[in-house]
């Protein structure tokens, strides 16, 4: 195996250990803890597809916002007596089954899927030479500027349905 | 060169295990965590058909698809703590009444 | 990438973490005899001249000190939280370029970078603080957790209108930006929100709420002791190095100086420690100048005047650019 392949299983093996812990932890804190260091692999995995200014925002987004957000609302729940319960519902059995057809029926129609040519203009020297931000800025803001505009009208509901949600009544 | 396959199977594997978390866990906080290790595993996916088919279209999809990820993180959060406070349980199998 | 190309980065990133740790180690002292002064005291004096052997006293002291775990402390998260902070804060340090071509990585996303390792850095405080199982430090960590939160956008935001001066998140080429004007004359508006919220995500005065001496005994490390203790501190100044780093960078022209007479002969990493230390005087000044903010306060101006004014300020840079173009 060349140099990449071999990173490459490195990162598919740790990656795939720590989402079975994120999903088997007792303590939801744990949990967390492990999609740290998962999200820190994935974004270094998109080191490896030249996709620098994705790792960023994965980093800054999911580590820095999103899970801090999950820990801000575990810690304020105050979960500790709950955490010697049993952790599973009485349906694991099948879930495992479910999850496990589901993996094999993927593998079986995507497993071995390959790339048809022509491939786009976008190789890995044209975007080392124009800067990964510029191209996909480019891209963002002539092709898909009315998705762009429809996501930042879902942050807004997603803002004020939070506060509206999470508000104390004061009556 | 890693071959485009093997990201795809990598991202299969770790959908499935989101998959997983999301139907057998009590706690509701996993099972966000589980919604958001599924959505990050199709984010795989998607970089790696990005970078093997060189378009940009699925980096694109994958800012899409953090936003998403955040505005459904924060919302359900909220709908979680709206929760607690009317009924102090986090675990899906005791939350089965509608009545607030 | 060949064998001598790693071993040169390996001896690059030595030398720049072991000058760094001195730093930190004697920006303590400078810390306590800046304060004293400032309160007419005269600060440390007994070790060496002036107390200058003040903080190898320190850290010896703290290395033979014992290790004090609670017993009803989540253990593993006990240990790795105080080490989570001095990684990212000395992984930050990475893209810092200290002159032309000086620094151990140039990379594209510079300033997203360091955003990023700062708000990993942030998890050292909330875990900290949940894993002591103690009331102060819970409350500190939770107040982190929200005003980490809370701040990032605003010196993200804050940041994002010196990306569009410069054209790049390269933090070189944002100093080769300024090597006429710095950039705090052309945003000072930026300039302001990136301080405050730089105070915020340090954990400094007055925005110390995590670890109010007076309402939660230290905070989040109020149940660490000895080394553990030593890291959240060494992580605490090392983050105050990199927000000023970025600061100084980013607004204040990096490692651009005075170009006449004997000025031009100083080599120019100079101006930039200097314009570091000037900016890491400030902190300690306003520390022992400004009370500290009541924590429903600190969350108000966060959302709602400093998030507003540096959107405000990335809209009027884009409308300036592209009138004056």
């Amino acid at each position: 195996m060349s140099t990449p392949q071999v990173l490459f299983a490195y990162f598919a093996v740790a990656m795939t250990i720590l989402s079975l812990l994120v999903v088997t932890r007792r303590n939801p804190v744990h949990s967390v803890l492990w999609m740290l260091v998962l999200f820190i692999h994935i974004a270094a995995l998109y080191l490896f597809l030249n996709a620098e200014f994705i790792a960023a925002i994965q980093i800054i987004i999911y580590a820095g916002a999103i899970l801090v957000l999950f820990l801000f609302v575990i810690m304020l729940l105050n979960l500790r007596k709950e955490e010697t319960e049993k952790r599973f519902q009485k349906q694991w059995l099948y879930s495992i089954a479910i999850s496990v057809l589901f993996v094999f029926f993927l593998v079986l129609i995507v497993g071995n899927i390959t790339v048809i040519p022509p491939p786009g203009p976008y190789t890995a020297d044209v975007i080392k030479s124009e800067g990964h931000i510029m191209t996909v800025g480019k891209v963002l803001y002539s092709e898909f500027l009315l998705p762009f505009e429809i996501a930042s009208l879902i942050l807004l509901v997603a803002i004020i349905g939070a506060v509206v949600l999470a508000k104390k009544r004061i009556e | 060169m890693v071959p485009l396959s093997w990201y795809i199977v990598l991202s299969a594997l770790m959908f499935s295990i989101g998959v997983f978390g999301f139907l057998s866990r009590r706690n509701l906080i996993i099972i966000f965590i589980s919604i958001e290790l599924m959505l990050n595993s199709v984010n795989i996916s998607l970089v790696a058909f990005s970078h093997y088919l060189q378009s940009m279209r699925g980096q694109i999809l994958v800012f899409f698809v953090i936003t998403v990820a955040a505005a459904e993180a924060a919302i359900g959060l909220a709908i979680l703590i709206a929760f607690y406070r009317n009924n102090p349980t986090i675990k899906v199998d005791e939350i089965n009444l509608l009545k607030g | 990438m060949t064998g001598v190309e790693m071993l040169i980065i390996v001896i690059k990133t030595v030398i720049v973490v072991s000058v760094f740790m001195l730093h930190v180690m004697y920006a303590q002292y400078f810390e306590r005899k800046v304060i004293a002064h400032m309160q007419a005291r005269l600060g440390p004096m007994r070790v060496g001249w002036h107390g200058i052997l003040q903080p190898i006293a320190d850290s010896l002291k703290l290395f033979l000190k014992e290790d004090i775990i609670p017993s009803s402390a989540d253990r593993p998260i006990f240990y790795v939280a105080p080490i989570i902070g001095v990684i990212a804060a000395l992984s930050s340090l990475a893209v810092i370029p200290l002159w032309e071509g000086l620094g151990v990585a140039n990379l594209n996303i510079g300033i997203l970078y360091i955003l990023a390792l700062s708000s990993v850095g942030s998890y050292c405080v909330i875990l900290g603080g949940w894993a002591s199982n103690s009331k102060y430090s819970f409350l500190g960590g939770l107040r982190s957790s929200a005003q980490v939160i809370s701040y990032e956008i605003a010196m993200g935001l804050s940041l994002v209108g010196v990306m569009m001066m410069a054209g790049s998140a390269n933090l070189s080429d944002i100093v080769k930006a300024q090597s006429g004007h710095w950039f705090i004359w052309y945003q000072p508006l930026a300039c302001f929100v990136f301080v405050m919220s730089a105070i915020a995500e340090t954990n400094r005065a007055p925005f110390d709420l995590t670890e109010a001496e007076t309402e939660l005994v230290a905070g989040f490390a109020t149940e660490y002791s000895g080394m553990r203790w030593a890291l959240f501190f060494m992580a605490e100044y090392a983050g105050m190095f990199i927000m000023t780093a970025l600061g100084t960078i980013c607004f204040l022209g990096g490692w651009n100086g005075p170009d006449f007479w004997i000025f031009a002969y100083v080599p120019k990493i100079v101006w930039l420690v200097l314009k570091i230390y000037g900016c890491i005087f400030i902190y300690f000044w306003i520390r022992a100048t400004l009370p500290r903010y009541r924590y429903d306060q600190l969350m108000s101006i966060g959302w709602k005047i400093f998030i507003p004014l540096s959107l405000a300020n990335i809209v009027v840079t884009g409308l300036v650019k592209i009138i004056w173009k």
